[in-house]
């Protein structure tokens, strides 16, 4: 039993990310807009995360900055996409390079710097507690705010009036823009949220997984939590499942490695992505359903009626 | 989703284009040097180390070399078409760095007879492409000699990039020198899958901490396994170059490549034009093997690496000098005889003793 506990703390760090960056996708998503930019905007808030918290000695500050950088970044997403109404799949794709040439850019001073990683959380008793103290109460805060951001996201959408006027944005803009809701504040609202949680996400990665910085740090991280987004077909419970499930697969291959089970770690190292395509294939072929959930107007310009 | 992006550096291209309108009588060539990455020059580890000798050529030669790089290049189609826009746009001399490098610069080479090639850890060579690489394996000998001395758990943790030669062949040397002085050493080794993601293999490495390995070595090109160790307070080998502000408690020595003269001494032979295809495979007599500093171990220890690193430079030890027998228990290199070049370039078989199975 004593390796399933180090195996449990290291699944965690390795889906927290994912969780991250996708909790906020979902919710640009539910507002009917799609942006790709995620892995751009990780990147641009690991390096900005990683600068702040490097000159200035504090981790707090750092993930402000990487929180506002994503947020910029969405930002100028959604005034190409939302006020000028430029392609939101093209505009997605520009932003993901943009991040990893401006993160490299901006980065290049910081290569080869060393900084404290985040501390994890030490509550006297609960955290000393054998097996599961340290899973349970040994996190850093940034753990325990993907769990509360997934279920408050989760609360948001089905529970709150405010929930339900996304929904209605992403599902119907017009109808929404007829009854008075202003669906562009509301999109770039949502795009901006994000933003914000894929810079946290990045910060994440910079600041805690592995604290440095590197150029493409995310390797292709951002790809995997739009993936996880439909993966879970915009259920915040299943986007949590799917992202300990991604994290799971990702790691158990390493571990089984190292115990010396025998098994092509090229397959392994392909399941994460295999798993994807398959649960598409599935939740595809019943139409109906992944038709009641995903957003009707997605990736769709808001231009209204004269 | 990679910019490739060809960067110049804007003065040096003006600083040729006033050259060339100078001196058009003199003799000498001046040298446009291209050079192809497989990682990003950030990466701090393979990439960064042949970019610092990039570097080297545009300090030594000044005036008469301009170089660009185009970094992140993956190995494939991309790779042919990045390598025939350089020989292209009249750079003369395009050194590519990577393995997997090797088809797409020999067929390209073909097609561009005037200009040369310089090809790394390949074995294709043409009339107009070298090869040179370094012999790590010799600093991976050196750095399994320190891991037999500082292991308590004797199990050791190998985080590998790919199952080819180059790493099969540093596993080989690193516990023929772990075995030189602690018989009881065992590895465990994980293959990533990748040369560089931060994120995989820093798990890489919990993993075989987790599974009790006190000592992380590495072939893959970021700090963070070496940072992990560095966390979880067991100690390691820093991986191309010295990774010690990584891990200023973990980091026992890092294997440095260091292309410097080799990249400068090359440029200068196109410039003179006594260039010619050449195969250079250099250990650490010739440089472009170096040992960082020796860190976190006893003076003992430190003194025993020291006499091996010279050891292995004077030619007294060769980390491959028989007798040597594969898994299988066949006899590979015989007693009194050393590896031949040829072997230790297709290595792909353990030595026996090595308690794992070489993925195919």
């Amino acid at each position: 039993m004593d390796w399933l506990i180090p195996l449990i703390l290291t699944v965690i760090t390795a889906s927290t990310p994912l969780l991250l960056a996708s909790t906020g996708e979902l919710i640009t998503e539910k507002s009917g807009v799609l942006n790709l930019g995620v892995e751009g905007m990780m990147l641009v808030g690991a390096i900005s995360g990683f600068a702040v918290t490097a000159s200035s000695g504090s981790a707090i500050l750092g993930i402000l900055a990487a929180i506002i950088a994503g947020m910029l970044m969405s930002l100028i997403f959604a005034f190409l996409t939302l006020t000028l109404m430029a392609n939101q799949v093209a505009t997605g794709l520009a932003l993901t390079i943009f991040g990893v040439g401006f993160s490299a850019l901006v980065g290049s001073g910081f290569v080869g710097f060393a900084i404290e990683p985040l501390p994890g959380l030490h509550i006297p008793v609960l955290t000393d507690i054998p097996l599961v103290g340290e899973i349970l109460f040994g996190q850093d805060f940034l753990v325990y705010l993907s769990i509360v951001m997934v279920i408050a996201v989760g609360f948001f959408l089905s529970r709150t009036r405010g929930g339900l006027i996304l929904k209605a944005v992403g599902d119907s803009h017009h109808s929404a823009h007829a009854i008075g809701y202003s669906v562009i504040k509301i999109r770039y609202m949502a795009t901006m949220f994000g933003g914000a949680m894929a810079g946290l996400a990045g910060a994440y990665l910079s600041l805690s997984y592995t604290p440095m910085w590197a150029e493409n740090m995310t390797a292709g991280r951002g790809w995997i939590a739009l993936a996880l987004v439909v993966f879970a077909t915009w259920r915040p419970g299943r986007l949590l499942a799917g992202a300990y499930m991604f994290g799971l697969i990702s790691v158990l291959q390493l571990h089984a490695q190292s115990a010396g089970v025998h098994v092509p770690s090229q397959f392994m190292s392909m399941l994460p992505y295999l798993a994807t395509v398959i649960v598409l294939v599935i939740i595809s072929s019943d139409r109906a359903k992944i038709r009641l959930n995903a957003p009707a107007c997605i990736g769709q310009a808001f231009r209204p009626a004269q | 989703m990679n910019a490739n992006l060809v960067k110049r550096t804007l003065a040096a291209v003006v600083a040729t284009g006033a050259l060339a309108l100078g001196m058009g009588a003199a003799q000498a060539e001046d040298v446009k040097a291209g050079f192809v990455y497989v990682g990003p020059i950030g990466d701090h580890g393979w990439s960064y180390r042949h970019d610092i000798g990039r570097q080297a050529i545009e300090a030594a030669l000044g005036d008469n070399a301009t170089t660009s790089y185009v970094e992140s290049v993956p190995e494939g189609a991309d790779a042919e078409r990045v390598i025939r826009q350089l020989a292209q746009t009249g750079h003369n001399l395009i050194f590519t760095t990577s393995f997997g490098f090797m088809n797409p610069t020999v067929k390209v080479a073909k097609q561009f007879p005037n200009v040369k090639f310089e090809h790394a850890t390949g074995y294709k060579r043409d009339a107009n492409v070298s090869t040179y690489a370094a012999r790590f394996y010799e600093g991976r000998y050196v750095a399994g000699v320190i891991a037999g001395k500082m292991t308590k758990s004797n199990i050791v943790g190998y985080v590998g990039s790919f199952p080819i030669p180059e790493v099969v062949r540093g596993i080989n040397a690193f516990m023929l020198g772990a075995w030189s002085v602690n018989p009881d050493v065992k590895v465990k080794i994980v293959w990533a899958n990748t040369w560089y993601d931060p994120g995989k293999e820093g798990d890489a490495a919990k993993a075989l901490i987790d599974q009790g390995a006190d000592i992380m070595v590495q072939h893959t090109d970021s700090p963070a396994p070496l940072q992990v160790a560095e966390n979880r307070g067991v100690v390691g080998f820093g991986q191309a170059s010295d990774m010690i502000k990584f891990a200023p408690k973990a980091q026992l020595t890092a294997i440095v490549d260091h292309w410097d003269e080799y990249y400068v001494a090359r440029a200068k032979a196109v410039m003179d034009g006594t260039w010619e295809s050449i195969d250079t495979w250099g250990g650490i007599d010739s440089g472009m093997v170096d040992m960082a500093p020796y860190t976190n171990m006893p003076d003992d220890v430190k003194a025993l690496a020291e006499e091996t690193e010279a050891k292995i430079a004077s030619g007294e030890i060769h980390p491959f000098a028989g007798p040597i027998y594969d898994q299988a228990g066949e006899l590979r290199i015989k007693e009194g005889e050393d590896a031949t070049d040829e072997m230790l370039l297709g290595m792909d078989w353990y030595i026996k003793g090595i308690d794992a199975e070489l993925p195919k």
